[in-house]
């Protein structure tokens, strides 16, 4: 029956480019995709292991300011008289050193700041995403500071026998999004019930009792920081090739406020919650936007970000599957239900 | 030397009104456990009340000042009554997203009524700076030090030598036997929230004439009052002062000897140093980690 209704959701999904002539809203799906793939990213640590990072945005800006270095090269003075050369290579390797680079970085801050729990944790992780946008706005020279890089090509995927295919129409790109977030989605899936997935979870629920029963937290963690940072880092080499223009503003804390209201609102430690978090977030800006001018939005964004966690604190899509569950009172309750609600404790 | 001189003296203005963001943020983040994303607006709000009240209603520049004191007491008791006591008890991630979506509703509301260009305000002190010796200093940075220097005081006195400060003191170490003591925590809340929140105004509306006013302003003095805390340790006044100094001298070192670009990268390296090496704040005694 799921098996079912799934297959049926990607297919719908695959055919809107094939009824949706508007280039506006197709522009739109699309980068809502990318940031969707964000969003399932965060809520790898969001919602299974418990951490609240709102420095992910830089492992999605790295992500796509290396791959769009990669693809148009660079040339940049290093200490010493050193210079550091690099000439163009294909998008798809920036997109695979861009997955590389996020997944090293988030080894790093995830080694760091993995040493602080709580508030603490939260303030660490803004303060690195805050010092990389600092970065990329300073060193002019590797990343044209404020004046952006501009002109980065469209991905091309190489065809056995056929040469290559430039991703350059907005149909190409709404396609390439869509396989990546799928494959996204299954790997974050298959991770989280695995015996991996179920390491995470325990500390997330009990920390302490995670620790007794053998679990590495560090380790643990750290893993889930890297895959979780790996995939943004996926997400915004998609960003940087698809808009093809990559200035310091990508680190917007704003970008991070909008994944973790993506997966908050649809539901954190449920797979499907991002994906429907992600839509409706992602889509609103569009439905407001003749309606509204574009700073009362943002009011309304604020608005609807509160009023979510007022009533429905742990999101849309475990409340429903819930009401659902409770309906056929014979189904038990899905796990990731029972998880939010003991996860959201802090440990004393 | 004489422009190391310099750097001292400017570390000394800018760390009279850190200092002051800092003790509103410490006494919020440590009494009620609340992270406090709205720091940054109150400080642009406290910014925005100096201009109105000098610019628009042309009224005395020293009496806008108590004018911002006032205005950001009476908006931090209502985001306290409004958002952060029905949200009572839930965990710190939710309290932290509710006040992240307060916000950017506030910031855009600003944006909204004010617009996105930035406004100056005009000061009653002389164009010409107070020179001396080697170094100078602009008369309206000198009364920024000493006004933050007597809204220090002022809270220090309140915190220590009034029956609310030490019901405040209490709540800080157990709310519970607090409550049981006879305390109102719930009054307690609203009046540290409240406080905390003028003093930010107040930094705002004194560093607001030194600099220029617009929306965005308070984003990064939210993140430098974060890195005061951090420095400083949870709910010490005397830390958050002495936070407040330390990251005003780095950033002018950081400015002056490196690069002015990354002035405002101090205080989140310094936020990242501290919790690395030293998690528990430069004069804590009180555990963070767990």
């Amino acid at each position: 029956m799921r098996a079912i209704i799934t297959i049926l959701l990607v297919a719908a999904l695959a055919s809107v480019p094939l009824w949706l002539r508007d280039p506006y809203l197709l522009n739109a799906l699309i980068t809502t995709g990318i940031f969707v793939i964000g969003a399932m990213s965060l809520n790898l640590l969001l919602g299974f292991t418990g951490q609240l990072s709102l420095g992910h945005i830089a492992f999605f800006g790295i992500g796509a300011y290396v791959s769009a270095l990669t693809s148009l090269g660079f040339d940049v003075g290093l200490p010493g008289d050193l210079r550091l050369v690099h000439a163009p290579w294909p998008p798809i390797a920036g997109f695979v050193l861009a997955i590389l680079v996020a997944g090293l970085c988030g080894c790093f801050v995830g080694l760091l700041s993995f040493r602080v729990r709580g508030a603490y944790f939260v303030i660490v992780t803004i303060s690195f995403a805050e010092v990389v946008r600092l970065v990329a706005l300073n060193w002019v020279e590797l990343t044209q500071g404020p004046l952006a890089l501009t002109n980065i090509p469209s991905i091309a995927l190489p065809l056995p026998g056929f040469g290559e295919m430039t991703l350059r129409t907005k149909m190409h790109n709404y396609y390439l999004v869509l396989v990546v977030a799928l494959i996204a989605y299954l790997l974050i899936a298959r991770l989280v019930h695995s015996h991996f997935g179920r390491a995470m979870r325990g500390l997330m629920e009990n920390e302490t009792l995670a620790v007794s029963v053998g679990i590495d937290v560090t380790r643990t963690l750290t893993i889930a920081a890297v895959i979780s940072a790996a995939i943004a880092g996926a997400a915004g080499s998609l960003y940087a090739h698809y808009i093809r223009i990559i200035d310091p503003e990508v680190f917007a804390f704003i970008n991070t406020v909008t994944m973790v209201i993506m997966v908050i609102s649809g539901g954190k430690g449920s797979l499907a919650g991002p994906v429907v978090g992600g839509l409706i977030f992602g889509l609103l800006p569009v439905a407001l936007r003749p309606v509204m001018a574009p700073e009362a939005q943002w009011i309304a964004y604020g608005g609807v970000l509160m009023a979510i966690l007022f009533v429905l604190p742990r999101g849309i899509v475990p409340s429903l599957a819930q009401r659902f569950s409770r309906r056929r009172s014979n189904a038990p309750a899905l796990a990731p239900v029972a998880l939010t609600e003991t996860g959201a404790k802090e440990p004393a | 030397m004489s422009e190391f001189l310099q750097h001292l003296v400017n570390m000394l203005v800018l760390g009279g009104t850190y200092a002051l963001l800092g003790i509103g943020l410490t006494l919020i983040f440590g009494i009620m456990n609340v992270v406090n994303f709205t720091h940054g607006v109150l400080y642009t709000f406290g910014a925005y009340i100096m201009f109105i009240v000098v610019q628009q209603l042309g009224l005395n520049f020293f009496l806008a000042l108590p004018v911002a004191v006032l205005a950001g007491w009476l908006l931090g008791a209502a985001i306290e009554l409004t958002l952060l006591r029905p949200l009572r008890g839930s965990d710190i991630d939710t309290t932290m997203l509710v006040m992240i979506g307060a916000w950017i509703a506030m910031q855009s509301g600003a944006l909204w009524i004010w617009g996105g260009v930035a406004k100056s305000v005009t000061t009653p002190f002389p164009e010409a700076p107070l020179v001396l010796g080697p170094v100078s200093v602009s008369w309206l940075r000198l009364f920024v030090l000493a006004a933050a220097a007597l809204l220090i005081l002022v809270t220090y006195l309140l915190i220590n030598r009034t029956s609310l400060g030490r019901a405040m003191r209490a709540t800080f170490q157990d709310h519970d036997t607090a409550a049981l003591m006879g305390v109102n925590v719930d009054m307690i809340y609203t009046s540290t929230f409240a406080i905390g929140s003028s003093l930010a105004a107040a930094a705002g509306a004194l560093l607001g004439p030194v600099y220029v006013i617009f929306p965005q302003m308070g984003d990064l003095a939210a993140v430098k009052a974060f890195a005061i805390v951090i420095l400083g340790g949870l709910g010490n006044i005397t830390g958050a002062v002495i936070g407040g100094f330390i990251l005003a001298l780095a950033e002018e070192l950081g400015a002056g000897y490196v690069s002015s670009g990354y002035r405002d990268a101090m205080g989140f390296l310094i936020i990242i140093a501290v919790l690395i090496f030293k998690p528990t704040g430069l004069f804590a005694r009180a555990e963070r980690v767990g």
